[in-house]
């Protein structure tokens, strides 16, 4: 992370409104060069919308956003010779190999055939996708698709990434080969901009999270420092008979206590004398661990289902 | 920071503004061409059949009772008029069902929208290219025409670029439909009470002088009529008698078309 150099991304007291409904409100973010960012929230938090604006896809109420210095979306076409985008659903073509949707892709950007002969076998061979450059997306897996669409959004050799959902929906092995090419793109210098709902891929590829909900900034901050900082050091599960309560008469020996369902949460630093508590109720079954980001995410943003998720 | 309300007549001003096309629109036309030519040859028979059946059923029996009209042979009459209608339905076609998979359901769009390509040149590409892929189909009926003997004249060639103006005017107008269309059922409304009745009035199969003289009048206004007004003489081997009028009514629905497509499918885009 170079923190000295100027950001590839700023956005300051960004605001969007629909109707009445305050989608985005007042949020500021910069991302540096070689940083990976996260941005979470519920459904609805205004991840897509901040994204959408960043395109300039959608207007701004009020705030700024600059791309690498140019002003979005007044000088959108310069910053997006410099950005690559990989979006929540595949837009490739369908009627096109592998190699010729990154060729088609290519010549947005204005590139050379020479350029473009060149990069096609590189970003392929990124994608794991070698094998497969005359076939078509209809005949990959989910894991590939996604990959090929990473590979496409780097036919520019852009600076700054962003990322909607890159691995939502894909299966284990499909994630971890993912999360180990945005890695190298990391280590190659690129920022990205990432949003997710998996909050093990939050904490093992961003430098920083923001965890935004009602289109509100709620924290910011290292994964590990933002769970220090908000959480207890561990977490006490109870479930089965008698949950309640336990969570009733125990509640004393956690720093917080919540019931949900037939589960208690206990949070707290110190989970033995609890756990001591709790043995002697009979039917009642206990998992102890760590608190982490699901914890903190869960904190800030309630573990209440929305109308619009 | 700047007030509220100044920025919202900004975006609204945005929504509305003339369009603006740099040279990015250049490989979506591309893009289209290639994916046209992995199936050219279905594509161009597919859209040569229908005319050529017309000409044979029309031409041949109704042009055999009917003899000479307007002092030409019917199937002179009928081809001349049915290349001009072909064009219309390839390019209609092409920028409502083609246009509307591409923005829609296969989010073609959305992808040339992450790059530096601007939704106004995806619009201006589009239209192009429908014009291009409906004067594809007009210059194999023409290559019918020729070898069937129907035209053998020069002027043939010079008809290319005329029913390129054509394509261009009614894949504008079609763009119109494309930017209000909530799913594909909403096209058919556009071909069976729109291009259909127009075909019948705008002299096509008959002259337009055959009709009351209230719908003759409002037939003079169509871009069908004026196509029709160009092409015709130009495949009898004759320059048309008047150009000005119908040229401009053609370009005059093309830029019309093309400003409102392209407003329409902003705002379109912009309130997802």
């Amino acid at each position: 992370m170079s923190e000295h150099l100027p950001p590839v991304f700023q956005a300051e007291g960004l605001t969007k409104r629909f109707g009445s409904h305050l989608v985005v409100d007042g949020l500021s973010l910069d991302i540096h060069p070689g940083e990976c960012v996260g941005l979470i929230g519920p459904n609805g938090a205004g991840k897509t919308t901040t994204l959408r604006m960043s395109l300039g896809h959608s207007m701004p109420d009020a705030g700024r956003i600059r791309m690498f210095g140019h002003e979005v979306p007044a000088q959108i076409k310069r910053a997006k010779m410099r950005l690559g985008v990989v979006a929540q659903t595949d837009t490739l073509d369908p009627d096109f190999t592998c190699a010729e949707n990154l060729r088609v892709y290519g010549r947005y950007f204005g590139l050379s055939r020479q350029m473009l002969d060149a990069r096609i076998g590189q970003l392929l061979e990124f994608a794991s996708l070698a094998a497969k450059a005359n076939s078509r997306p209809g005949e990959l897996s989910g894991g590939m698709r996604r990959r090929l669409s990473l590979a496409r959004a780097l036919i520019n050799n852009p600076d700054l990434l962003l990322l909607d959902e890159p691995t939502t929906g894909l299966d284990p092995q499909a994630r971890h080969l993912m999360w180990e090419r945005l890695k190298l793109l990391l280590q190659q210098g690129k920022a990205i901009l990432l949003t997710t709902h998996f909050m093990e891929e939050a904490e093992r590829l961003c430098d920083r999270l923001v965890v935004i909900d009602r289109g509100r900034k709620l924290a910011e901050g290292k994964p590990r420092q933002l769970i220090t900082q908000h959480l207890e050091q561990e977490v006490v599960e109870a479930y089965g008979e008698g949950a309640q309560q336990a969570a009733q008469q125990c509640s004393a020996l956690a720093t917080r206590c919540e019931l949900h369902g037939e589960t208690a949460f206990f949070y707290l630093n110190d989970a033995r004398p609890l756990l001591h508590a709790l043995a002697t109720w009979q039917g009642l079954r206990t998992l102890r661990r760590p608190s982490n980001l699901e914890d903190l995410f869960l904190k800030l943003t309630g573990r209440q289902i929305r109308d619009d998720s | 920071m700047r007030p509220l309300r100044d920025l919202n007549t900004n975006a609204l001003a945005q929504r509305w503004r003339p369009p603006r096309v740099g040279a990015s629109f250049v490989p979506v036309v591309g893009r289209n061409l290639l994916v046209w030519r992995k199936m050219a040859l279905a594509s161009v028979l597919g859209n040569i059949a229908e005319p050529l059946i017309v000409l044979v059923a029309f031409g041949y029996g109704l042009g055999a009772l009917i003899g000479p009209v307007q002092g030409i042979p019917y199937m002179v009459f009928l081809a001349s008029g049915s290349i001009c209608m072909s064009t219309m339905h390839a390019a209609s076609f092409e920028a409502m069902y083609s246009a509307y998979s591409r923005m829609h359901v296969q989010h073609t769009w959305d992808g040339i929208l992450n790059s530096p390509v601007t939704l106004d040149e995806i619009v201006f590409a589009e239209i192009l290219w429908a014009a291009l892929k409906s004067v594809f189909t007009a210059t194999s009926i023409a290559v019918v025409l020729f070898a069937v003997g129907i035209s053998t004249s020069p002027l043939l060639l010079a008809a290319i670029p005329v029913l390129f103006v054509v394509g261009l005017t009614f894949s504008a107008l079609a763009m119109v439909f494309t930017a209000l269309a909530r799913g594909y059922d909403f096209f058919t409304y556009y071909f069976t009470l729109v291009l259909t009745p127009m075909t019948f009035i705008s002299g096509v199969y008959f002259p337009a002088s055959q009709l009351p003289p209230w719908l003759a009048a409002v037939a003079q206004a169509l871009p069908l009529t004026a196509a029709v007004e160009l092409v015709r003489p130009m495949i009898l081997g004759q320059w048309p008698d008047r150009w000005l009028m119908p040229l401009g009514t053609l370009l005059a629905c093309a830029a019309l078309g093309y400003l409102a497509a392209a407003m329409l499918i902003r705002r379109r885009f912009l309130r997802q």
